[in-house]
């Protein structure tokens, strides 16, 4: 094996930050290379300068031993190098096809349909990654938008693959599938950067890891020779409790009771069918399921963003079901949406104005219709320092911060509210081990100072560790609900497969 | 850099950058820039009936362009304010000429309330309706509602209610209560420019100091997220687009008021078209909206002066203008010319 990809010495500077900061990385020809780190450390800067998007301030890229000096992502791309972003890059009214043609048409503009399309399906032959070229991108699962994304890269016929925490999207399921793409590209000697959070996914597929903090490169390692401890003390700089420590259950009145509600989606097809459930004060109730089977109709329901079609929904003894959102907010329910960028923050925001988005118009910000901006500021950066946002300027757009980071934002404002109830979806997508670990211990406090929570994630790891109780929601049926000691991780498969009869065999 | 710098920084590039061609294409056609941009410069600043003149050319386009870019900052194209402005000035032209016997201290404000309550009414009712509950886009509705304003003032000039007796088809001129003075004897600088800079500050604390503008820049920003956030969206789509014919309106009114002091008829002021690009050079900020205002203004000024004494056609600064839009809203080629720029400095320096 020979080195494909050299960084060598790479500093990165951003107005108040270095992003990267000397440097180093090696990537053999046909590895796949994990790189870790916390939120902010610096990973997705990285892989931005080596594609092309960002110009280093000193460093030196070099692939297959010659320097690149790349002016813009469409020379990586020339030279062999893709990438798949955090956020896709894709555009949703175009067909698969055209997206991944789009910037480099067969035959110029217009383009030659036919070919791109039998180009498509050579490609997709090659690497096993099934898809359809006329499907339009909207119409697709997360899971296939990647595949288009990685798809667009083999087009341009990269050799060295950047993914930036891809898994972070998926379902479990997807993750596995996009695994065995990685080995089979691997076979093939494509060589890979893999970034997650995931300890055991990084476990898994990839050969070497390189961890990576505030900006600098802390070392490389072997994959078998490490374990996922070694790897998270190194990765935040101290010992880290991988496992959650929970007090006792001591449940309270009930705080959120839903009955019998019953969710239409857009195209008025029930998603939610006649789900009844309680939650109590100090409980944190895990809602697992796999991706669309109505979680998000139910949530949206729940916090008045979706019209429901029937049922009840009680909040402290009083029905809820007709308030508007804003007042559901008022009375103490607070709500992190699965999409960080698109629903929970307004990206051209600083962080001081996205921490007040739901309370602006509370006394505490604002007299008479006037932001008192020192009020705000005062929250702001006590926020930071509390829930760790780096950087810790907040007049910073939300915009310029590191994925992980964007997300603790959003937790501050939703935990830090101290929410009778708390409806968290999917809370430590794209967290370094460390933020998670943090996450929670917050949730778990709150618990215990007798709030509601009900958590959906579609990771079973994290539901499995914090739930006191699991419902299981499958095709908009909640299949049973489980107590939380006691659930195994098959029965609660079997359930999110649908087999309730199965499960119920294997209980017995 | 700091944060002021940094954001006037493009926009002034733009400008430079547009100089710089309109001179070569003067040179290329055989005309001297350096004779035409001093006569130009001092067309719009070299006398004080001069300076009096573009700055109140400015007025109708700071005032007009307040309106724009709260439709803007709304994430709103507003490209309807020419006939905001229309309503606003038949309404202010109306009040003006038949209420007889008021102090100027009702007069005035009468006139210019009714003259916004109008443009709010024409730009954000419909338009905002419609754009709120049915998704009709503003563009389409706020410029088919400001072809009605035109025609509708066509109608009632030539022959209809509001013409003076006569064959011009004009309006009555407007009582002496409603006018505002002028300030510089001899020129058309009134007062209204105070209500423009109010204005402008009036805007600027609306939309970055109170919850009002914070909803509407975040509506504009991201609708989604601003649902989410529990904002009412329909409410802040026809909120910013009433605002921003409000203002259209006010600068109609101002403009009779305060200069034409009565209707004449014609096809456009061309004030809400400029408007829209002097927004889009200040990058929506309030503040930037008088500076880029006055940009244009003096190009308008200028131009005469140039045209007669350095006989250079007027219609160069048509060019320049359209030069200057192009790199406004092309900023992506401007990054270009400063990655150029930049690379050239760290050759020199190492060579
Ligand atoms: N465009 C930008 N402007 C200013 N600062 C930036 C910009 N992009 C990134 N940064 C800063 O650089 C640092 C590194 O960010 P980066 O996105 O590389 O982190 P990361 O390791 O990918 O984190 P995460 O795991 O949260 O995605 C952060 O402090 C971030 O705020
Ligand atoms: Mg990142």
């Amino acid at each position: 094996m020979s080195a494909l990809l050299e960084v060598k010495n790479i500093t990165k500077i951003f107005p108040k930050v270095r992003a990267n900061d000397g440097v180093n990385l090696t990537v053999e020809e046909g590895e796949i290379h994990a790189i870790l780190g916390e939120n902010g450390a610096g990973k997705s800067t990285l892989m931005n300068i080596i594609y092309g998007l960002y110009k280093p301030d000193s460093g030196e890229l070099k692939l297959s031993g010659e320097t690149l000096n790349l002016s813009g992502p469409h020379e990586a791309i020339e030279k062999g190098i893709g990438m798949v972003h955090q956020h896709f890059m894709l555009i949703p009214v175009l067909t698969v096809a055209e997206n991944i043609v789009l910037g480099a048409e067969p035959g110029g503009i217009p383009y030659n349909k036919k070919k791109a399309n039998e180009l498509i399906r050579e490609i997709s032959k090659n690497y096993h990654l099934e898809i359809d070229p006329d499907a339009k991108v909207k119409d697709l699962s997360v899971g296939l938008q990647q595949r288009v994304e990685i798809l667009k890269a083999f087009y341009r016929h990269a050799k060295l693959l950047i993914l930036d925490e891809p898994t972070a999207m998926l379902t479990p399921q997807e993750t596995e599938e996009l695994f065995g793409i990685m080995r089979r590209l691997k076979e093939q000697g494509i060589s890979i950067i893999f970034i997650s959070h995931k300890l055991d996914e990084v476990k898994e597929i990839s050969d070497k890891v390189t961890v990576m903090r505030r900006g600098k490169t802390v070392g490389t390692l072997n994959t078998k020779d490490t374990n996922e401890q070694e790897l998270a003390n190194l990765m935040v700089g101290r010992e880290v409790v991988l496992r959650v420590e929970k007090s006792e259950y001591k449940p309270g009145d009930v705080v959120l009771s839903v009955k019998d509600l019953t969710v239409l989606d857009e195209q008025n097809i029930e998603k939610v069918k006649n789900v009844s459930f309680e939650i109590r004060s100090g409980e944190i109730f895990g809602l697992a399921g796999i991706d669309g089977n109505g979680q998000t109709e139910l949530i949206e329901a729940l916090m008045g963003l979706r019209q429901i079609k029937s049922g009840i929904i009680k909040y402290q003894n009083s029905d809820i079901e007709k308030l508007p959102t804003r007042e559901r907010y008022k009375l103490g329910i607070s709500y992190i949406p699965q999409d960080r960028q698109q629903e929970g923050l307004i990206m051209k925001f600083s962080v001081a104005d996205n921490l007040i988005l739901k309370e602006y118009k509370d006394i505490r910000y604002s007299k008479n219709g006037v932001i008192q901006y020192k009020k705000v500021f005062e929250n702001a950066s006590k926020k930071v320092e509390e829930y760790d946002i780096r950087p810790t300027d907040y007049t910073l757009l939300a915009g310029n911060l590191s994925g992980g980071n964007q997300q603790k934002i959003i937790l501050a404002r939703e935990v830090g509210s101290n929410p009778k109830l708390l409806i968290a979806v999917q809370p430590t997508r794209g967290m370094d081990v460390g933020a998670i670990e943090y996450i929670h211990k917050k949730l778990l406090e709150l618990r215990d100072g007798g709030s509601a929570i009900l958590l959906v994630s579609l990771e079973l790891e994290e539901i499995m560790s914090l739930s006191d109780r699991i419902g299981v929601i499958h095709n908009g049926v909640i299949m049973d609900i489980l107590d939380g000691k006691s659930a195994t991780r098959e029965k609660i498969g079997l359930l999110m497969a649908g087999s309730q009869i199965d499960a119920k065999e294997v209980e017995v | 850099m700091s944060k002021v710098l940094k954001s006037i920084y493009m926009p002034i590039l733009a400008v430079v950058i547009a100089i710089i061609i309109g001179s070569i294409i003067m040179l290329a056609t055989g005309f001297n820039p350096v004779a035409a941009y001093s006569s130009l410069f001092i067309g719009a600043f070299g006398t004080l009936p001069n300076i009096a003149n573009t700055l109140a050319n400015a007025v109708p386009l700071i005032i007009t362009g307040l309106g724009v870019a709260i439709a803007f900052n709304a994430g709103l194209f507003n490209i309807g304010a020419e006939g905001q402005y229309w309503i606003g000035a038949i309404v202010g032209t109306w009040i003006g000429y038949s209420f007889k016997g008021l102090p100027w201290y009702i007069h005035i404000p009468l006139a210019l309330v009714a003259a916004m309550i109008a443009g709010g009414l024409w730009g954000g009712i419909i338009p905002g309706f419609a754009k709120a509950y049915t998704g009709a886009h503003e563009v389409i509705t706020t410029m088919m509602m400001s072809y009605v304003a035109i025609y509708f003032s066509h109608y009632l000039l030539e022959f209809g209610p509001m013409m003076e007796k006569g064959s011009v088809p004009q309006s009555p001129l407007i009582r002496d209560s409603a006018v505002i003075p002028t300030i510089v004897p001899n020129t058309q600088l009134s007062y209204g420019i105070v209500i423009a800079l109010v204005a402008a500050l009036f805007v600027y604390w609306l939309m970055y100091k109170t919850v009002w503008g914070y909803e509407m820049r975040a509506v504009g920003f991201n609708q989604r997220a601003s649902k989410y956030a529990g904002m009412n969206v329909p409410f802040n789509i026809v909120l910013s687009l009433s605002l921003s014919g409000i203002f259209a309106g006010l600068a109609g009114a101002v403009q009779i008021l305060g200069v034409q002091h009565r209707l004449y008829d014609s096809f456009t002021s061309g004030y809400g078209y400029t408007a829209i690009v002097v927004a889009l050079l200040a990058k929506n900020n309030p503040i930037g909206v008088v500076f880029s205002a006055l940009l244009f203004a003096a190009l308008g000024t200028g131009s005469q002066y140039m045209q007669l004494n350095a006989q250079v056609p007027g219609q160069l600064t048509d060019v320049i203008t359209g030069l200057i839009i192009f790199f406004v809203a092309a900023d992506k080629i401007i990054e270009l010319f400063k990655t150029m720029f930049k690379k050239q400095k760290k050759e020199e320096l190492a060579s």
